[in-house]
């Protein structure tokens, strides 16, 4: 790894708000810990350069920036769904912007930099319990650096009563901004919640990164979906880590859709620690032109009978690149796991590529282990089959591709989300205009 | 004098990627409108060929030869323009789209017909409407059409769903390849009655079938025997019972050459 003292880091020398004492102490053990930035040479990051973003010179401070309005927040909002809103700008939050009402008996749903104040307790217990299962530089970064994203806290037995959606919104700014967002979500037993990250620019240009960490911790049988949405401005890096710890029984589904970005990289690493714990893992990248989007799972089966699905869907236009690694670790006490990986990638062009590589470390003997990778073309017989129909080949291909995307839309709970992504998918996929889609 | 629905004159079709395989091999074909044609013939001998042909399948290559329907050249034209002059062959491995219901699809391809006719596209309520009086004709579940097309379906089902979608497109001339393979009794009446409600006169079939069970469903006009790319005999409905009982060794087509003919 790059060492820090080679290079300079414009990132770790943003100030932070000053915290409690606990909290400082976390950040400067992570500062202490960081081990540089990843290379080529580190195997976890084989196929993703990141020298754009470290040649970036983020700056601490935001100046000129454009302001943000209602209106442009109701614009880039998940339309038609009835969230807890929690808006940042450039990495800062906007109560004036927000909507986070109250969300019944028994949650607590805050911007973290609140919670660091109202809830200490449940925050000094819980930060970097999910996240320290393996860590990654942009983690420690993001460690080092933590100050302000989302604290969501349902009790036992509790519900909230709607989906909390969490809007990153970017901006064009007179200097590149580095943001480390950091969320901490955590269920209680037979509770149930479902938390959006939402990733969005209002100027397709602008330049910026953001490093987000986001830790859920399921109790038993707690219920949680997750939704990742990354529409970031194709000038942009977004790294993105969804660290989850499942206990006995709980149900965790997990759904990343990779739009925008420059350089982007998923990290989704679930860890079923408690028996019977179930855990879907369903994404799709979907880039063009020059995007790099790089996607590394990791999931960790570290008690008996537990069940991992993980869906993963690429499809790369132009000269974009998709990386999919998808890990399985069953632990030794792990018997009876039932682990499916599949990751189908296509391509629309004969510059665009993807590198998938599954990974399986298994040390129990009794387990179901199956996955799957592939990479191809749009099918040659199912055109033909369109075409004789009726459908032109450019619309018979759209719908095909389009098909292709949506599959894993239906694993989604919610359908104001679906019918973004429809509407998303419509927009970028080629020739996917002329096609009339009910979601 | 009428002009024929389909007329083939001396078509020879060649492989497009290995033009040293010549699949079909001269074959002359006149059908009327309302005509019911069958093509009998062993296992390989170029029916599937034929019918792709027909329908504008481009990994093959017509040599010599031409294709007219309704007296206008066909050759030219792409297999969507094929399928909107009314031209539909159900497929004898109907493709599984994962991601597409049947309902979208098929309003899709109705809409691209009107389209292609001049005509206005049919909005949601219409498009229903034409699909439950066409599931009704044919005699599908309309719960079929929730599905996505053709996934999961049973061989039975994508048979039958194959002529449904026929019946919605209203197309003149249904090329049926081995619509009758992988199905109980039941479905075989089904799918027959489906095409025999579809007899009007007007509209013309070319049913390939391994089976003269078929053919006492669907009654044929003319029946042709292709061994090795060439029609090799004509004859009248009478001709299949004459196959079943001799199989195609007559034709100088061996047994051991034929294993898994009808299989
Ligand atoms: N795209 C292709 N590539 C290579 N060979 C082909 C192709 N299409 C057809 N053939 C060959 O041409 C011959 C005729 O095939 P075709 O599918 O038309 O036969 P068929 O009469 O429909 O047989 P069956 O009764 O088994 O359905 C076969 O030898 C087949 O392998
Ligand atoms: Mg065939």
């Amino acid at each position: 790894m790059t060492n820090l003292m080679d290079k300079p880091v414009s990132m770790l020398d943003v100030p932070v708000p000053a915290g409690p004492a606990w909290l400082e102490a976390y950040r400067s053990r992570a500062r202490s810990r960081f081990p540089g930035f990843p290379t080529l040479r580190d195997e976890a990051w084989r196929y993703t350069n990141i020298t754009p973003i470290l040649e970036t010179p983020f700056q601490p401070a935001i100046s000129a920036a454009r302001d943000v309005s209602a209106d442009d927040v109701q614009h880039v909002r998940v339309p038609e769904l009835d969230s807890s809103l929690l808006v940042f700008v450039n990495g800062r939050y906007r109560a004036d912007l927000s909507d986070a009402d109250e969300l019944g008996k028994g949650v607590v749903s805050l911007p973290l930099h609140e919670a660091v104040r109202s809830h200490a307790e449940l925050l000094e217990e819980h930060l970097g319990t999910a996240s320290g299962e393996h860590e990654d530089p942009f983690t420690t970064l993001n460690d080092a650096m933590v100050s302000d994203g989302l604290f969501v806290h349902v009790s036992d037995g509790a519900r909230p009563d709607r989906p909390i959606e969490v809007l990153s919104i970017a901006t064009r700014t007179a200097e590149p901004v580095a943001s480390h967002p950091r969320n901490l979500v955590v269920v209680g037993k037979e509770a149930r919640a479902t938390v959006l990250e939402h990733y969005v620019t209002l100027d397709d240009d602008a330049v910026y990164l953001n490093n987000a960490v986001t830790e859920l911790i399921a109790a038993p049988s707690a219920t949680v979906e997750h939704y990742l949405l990354e529409r970031e401005s194709e000038r942009a890096f977004n790294i993105s880590t969804l660290a989850i710890r499942q206990a006995a029984e709980s149900v965790v589904h997990s759904h990343t859709v990779l739009l925008g970005g420059r350089i982007v990289r998923n990290n989704v690493t679930p860890v079923l620690a408690g028996e019977r714990a179930h855990c879907l893992i369903n994404g799709l990248y979907v880039g063009h032109r020059e995007q790099h989007l790089d996607n590394a799972m990791r999931v960790r089966h570290a008690a008996p009978q537990c069940e991992s699905r993980q869906y993963y869907k690429g499809i790369m236009n132009d000269r974009s690149r998709g990386v999919f690694t998808g890990r399985i670790v069953v632990d030794k006490i792990a018997q009876k796991t039932d682990a499916i990986q599949s990751n189908r990638n296509m391509l629309l062009s004969d510059d665009a590529r993807v590198n998938a590589r599954p990974q399986l470390e298994i040390y129990a003997d009794d387990v179901r282990c199956t996955h799957g990778a592939t990479t191809g073309r749009v099918d040659d017989e199912a055109v033909f089959y369109f075409m004789s129909r009726g459908l032109s080949e450019p619309v018979a291909r759209a719908m095909l591709v389009y098909a292709f995307a949506a599959e894993g839309f239906d694993r989604m709970e919610l359908v104001p989300v679906r019918r973004l992504l429809a509407a998303e998918m419509i927009d970028k996929l080629p020739m996917a205009r002329g096609l009339s889609i009910e979601v | 004098m009428t002009t024929p629905l389909l007329q083939i004159r001396n078509l020879h079709v060649r492989l497009e990627d290995d033009p040293s395989v010549e699949i079909i091999k001269g074959i002359d074909l006149t059908i009327m409108p309302g005509e019911v044609h069958s093509i009998m013939g062993p296992n390989g001998s170029g029916k599937s060929t034929l019918a792709q042909v027909l329908a504008g399948k481009e990994d093959y290559e017509i040599t010599e030869g031409e294709i007219l329907f309704n007296g206008q050249d066909l050759t030219e034209l792409g297999p969507d323009e094929r399928a909107n002059s009314g031209i539909f062959l159900a497929f004898q491995y109907p493709v599984e789209i994962p991601g597409v219901s049947a309902m979208q699809f098929l309003k899709a391809a109705v809409n691209a017909k009107r389209a292609f006719e001049g005509q206005n596209e049919l909005d949601a309520g219409a498009l229903l409407k034409h699909f439950r009086a066409k599931a009704e004709q044919i005699n599908v579940p309309f719960e079929m059409l929730k599905r996505n097309v053709n996934e999961g379906f049973s061989g039975g089902e994508k048979k039958r769903f194959e002529i449904f979608q026929m019946a919605v497109l209203d197309s003149v001339l249904g090329i049926l390849d081995e619509s009758d393979s992988g199905l109980d009794i039941d479905a075989l009446r089904i799918v027959a009655d489906g095409v025999n409600s579809m007899r009007d006169g007007r509209r013309s079939f070319l049913v390939i079938t391994h089976y003269q069970r078929l053919l006492n469903y669907i009654v044929p006009d003319h029946v042709h025997v292709l061994v090795n790319g060439r029609i090799v005999k004509s004859g009248g409905k009478e001709l299949a019972l004459e196959l079943e009982e001799k199989g195609y060794r007559p034709f100088g087509v061996n047994e051991s050459a034929v294993a898994g003919a009808g299989a």
